[in-house]
């Protein structure tokens, strides 16, 4: 089930490619083993939201909540009790989950983009409290130089560490996915009148899906704390939340790799042009027009079609399930 | 024993008066917004964008014809016009074709312009903050039950029942109004019966931009014009509508009114989590009225 995630034809490449991303401290300057160490904790956390945004088609605007809630957890932790290092790496997903809970109980039972607004106005409240509450989450600075436990603190451990955790997680996403609740989640995007008639509680499981990418959101957020050190209020503020939503529209968000492509592409869009111009947003912002416009199934989507076509009944990439028109009704 | 000693009745009163001249800004700039997403159905981000390009081109206008006593004026009259052409371009270059796109494209589509605007604004005004001084007729403050109330913020409580006169009046009495309230519940039928549902779009969102021009040409001599200033008051203006009820003009007063007061007298209350309260608000409305508080057009 597991070889599941890939065709047949791509299974070497993947291999392959796992093989580079161990090896690759050996060989890579510290640099891009950071780099690289930032788009996996990314690209985590943009699967993460796939999860509920293209499997579930729930409008989950503000997902960078549960990211920034994992990362506070972890590092408050760290900080502020003596508890072991593994408590608080334990714990951030677990709040992050818990969050997801009681934001899924407010917000579930509206309709799309109510559920999104409703999901911003609670995700704002939360990152004002984190910003001004100077003695505990330390404002706006945020909190700096959280010393990590020997074994995963410098670049190449924290690198392996992240990248263990990274790949266990998407394994258990996919098994999520593949499971009859990540069937039920799909058919609920498709077309929820349907499941509710023929049994599906639509709310609890929307809840309960929520939770489960919240809960990645939340590792990835203590993973983050990891490669940083640091924590500040903007991994809360909704434009974080925006930007992950375009990583999975750009890498496409009908496939399961889509969002960590989006992330990788976006993040080395930011380092690499960064060297050459002062305006990168207004870059970014372009190639997002022009992806809405000519790849609106996203990179991998868009390379997915283009396989079928050449190889008909086969996919690279079996986890996709792209409707064929996107719905375009929305309340 | 009082609960909040500095809290006497005469501060309060300023304190909803100041929250209601804010809640005047809110309510045009909102308005506009729940134009589009009621008619149009684009979830608008790129909104709060116009607003910060209103702000700095009514500074850049104004202190060109700053000799003249006018120069506010001119601005106000000229800086919408610029963001409507704006919007204009933006409508009948790119949205148009997306209106049979799913809604969260459309969401990304307008955040990407946000980004775009962002970069265009450093690249035109540069990264510094600017400031407007408020136009010579309205500097000073009157006194109000002892304590000062600033002339501008007078002018700006009157303006805020006249927009939204003037705005029942266009949605309810005009043919436009008509046509787009119609446009809004069935497009294709509009379009059938011979209206040039295009235009109507075109002239609906071009109106939407106008109004955020001119939230922005009212706000930028009462605070820093700067960077940024769009990101903070799209989610303000998002929650308004949604609290007020997707497309309703009405709405959006109500939920500028609750915004701007829970905001004022929340700084009051406790001032290092002010910003807290209106949001506090918006979650309790949703909480018991999904929907918004009034009937929303969707």
């Amino acid at each position: 089930m597991i070889f599941g995630i890939f065709g047949k034809k791509s299974l070497p490449l993947v291999v392959l490619f796992l093989v580079g991303l161990i090896f690759m401290p050996y060989v890579a300057p510290r640099f891009y083993i950071y780099l690289v160490s930032a788009m996996l904790v990314t690209g985590l956390l943009a699967t993460s939201l796939n999860l509920v945004l293209g499997y579930g088609g729930m409008y989950q605007f503000h997902h960078a909540v549960f990211y920034g809630v994992g990362a506070y957890t972890t590092a408050l932790m760290l900080t502020k009790t003596s508890l072991p290092t593994w408590v608080a790496f334990v714990s951030a997903p677990l709040v992050a989950a818990f969050f997801g809970l009681v934001i899924g109980l407010i917000c579930a039972r509206l309709s799309s983009l109510h559920f999104g607004m409703l999901q911003i106005s609670l995700g704002s409240l939360l990152w004002v409290i984190v910003y001004r509450w100077y003695d505990f989450t330390g404002g706006d600075d945020g909190i700096h130089g959280i010393s990590m436990p020997a074994v995963i603190s410098g670049t190449t451990p924290a690198y392996y560490f992240i990248l263990a955790i990274t790949a266990l997680c998407l394994l258990l996403m996919f098994i999520v996915i593949k499971s009859p609740f990540g069937r039920i989640l799909q058919a609920l995007r498709d077309n929820p009148e349907r499941c509710a008639a023929i049994g599906v509680n639509v709310i609890r499981h929307r809840i309960l899906a929520l939770v489960v990418a919240a809960l990645f959101a939340g590792v990835a957020g203590s993973l983050f704390v990891t490669l940083e050190g640091s924590v500040f209020p903007d991994l809360l503020f909704w434009t974080l939340s925006l930007e992950i939503l375009i990583m999975c529209l750009l890498g496409g968000w009908f496939t399961f790799f889509g969002p960590m492509l989006g992330a990788c592409l976006i993040i080395s869009l930011r380092t690499f042009a960064g060297n050459y111009t002062e305006y990168l947003t207004l870059i970014l912002g372009l190639m997002m027009m022009l992806t809405i416009f000519f790849l609106p199934k996203g990179v991998l989507g868009f390379v997915n079609d283009l396989f079928r076509t050449r190889f008909p009944g086969q996919s690279l990439e079996e986890s996709s399930h792209a409707p064929d028109k996107i719905s375009t009704k929305i309340i | 024993m009082e609960l909040f000693p500095s809290l006497s009745f005469s501060v309060l009163c300023i304190q909803i008066l100041v929250g209601l001249s804010k809640a005047t800004i809110l309510f045009i700039v909102a308005s506009g917004l729940t134009l589009i997403l009621g008619v149009l159905r684009i979830p608008n981000l790129a909104h709060g964008s116009l607003y910060m390009i209103g702000a700095f081109t009514t500074y850049s206008i104004a202190t060109a014809f700053s000799q003249s006593n006018l120069g506010f004026w001119v601005a106000l009259l000229l800086a919408p016009l610029v963001v409507a052409l704006i919007g204009l371009i933006m409508e009948q270059g790119l949205f148009r074709f997306l209106y049979k796109r799913d809604h969260l494209m459309m969401l990304l589509f307008t955040f990407s312009f946000t980004l775009v605007f962002a970069d265009l604004v450093k690249l035109v005004w540069g990264s510094d903050y600017r400031s407007l001084a408020v136009p010579k007729i309205f500097q000073g403050s009157y006194l109000l039950l002892g304590m000062p109330f600033p002339r501008y913020n007078l002018f700006l409580l009157l303006l805020g029942p006249l927009f939204a006169a003037g705005l029942w009046y266009l949605t309810n009495r005009t043919l436009l109004g008509k046509i787009s309230r119609a446009a809004a519940v069935d497009r294709e039928m509009v379009g059938a019966v011979g209206v040039n549902v295009n235009l109507v779009y075109a002239a609906v969102f071009v109106l939407g931009c106008y109004l955020a021009g001119i939230g922005g040409a009212l706000v930028a001599p009462t605070q820093n014009i700067s960077q940024g200033m769009d990101h903070s008051i799209i989610i303000e203006i998002f929650l308004i509508v949604i609290i007020g009820g997707l497309g309703n003009v009405w709405g959006a007063l109500l939920g500028a009114v609750i915004f701007g007061l829970t905001d004022a007298i929340g700084i009051l209350v406790a001032p290092q989590f002010g910003i807290v309260f209106p949001y506090l608000a918006v979650i309790t409305v949703l909480t018991f009225r999904p929907k918004g508080l009034l009937k929303s057009i969707w």
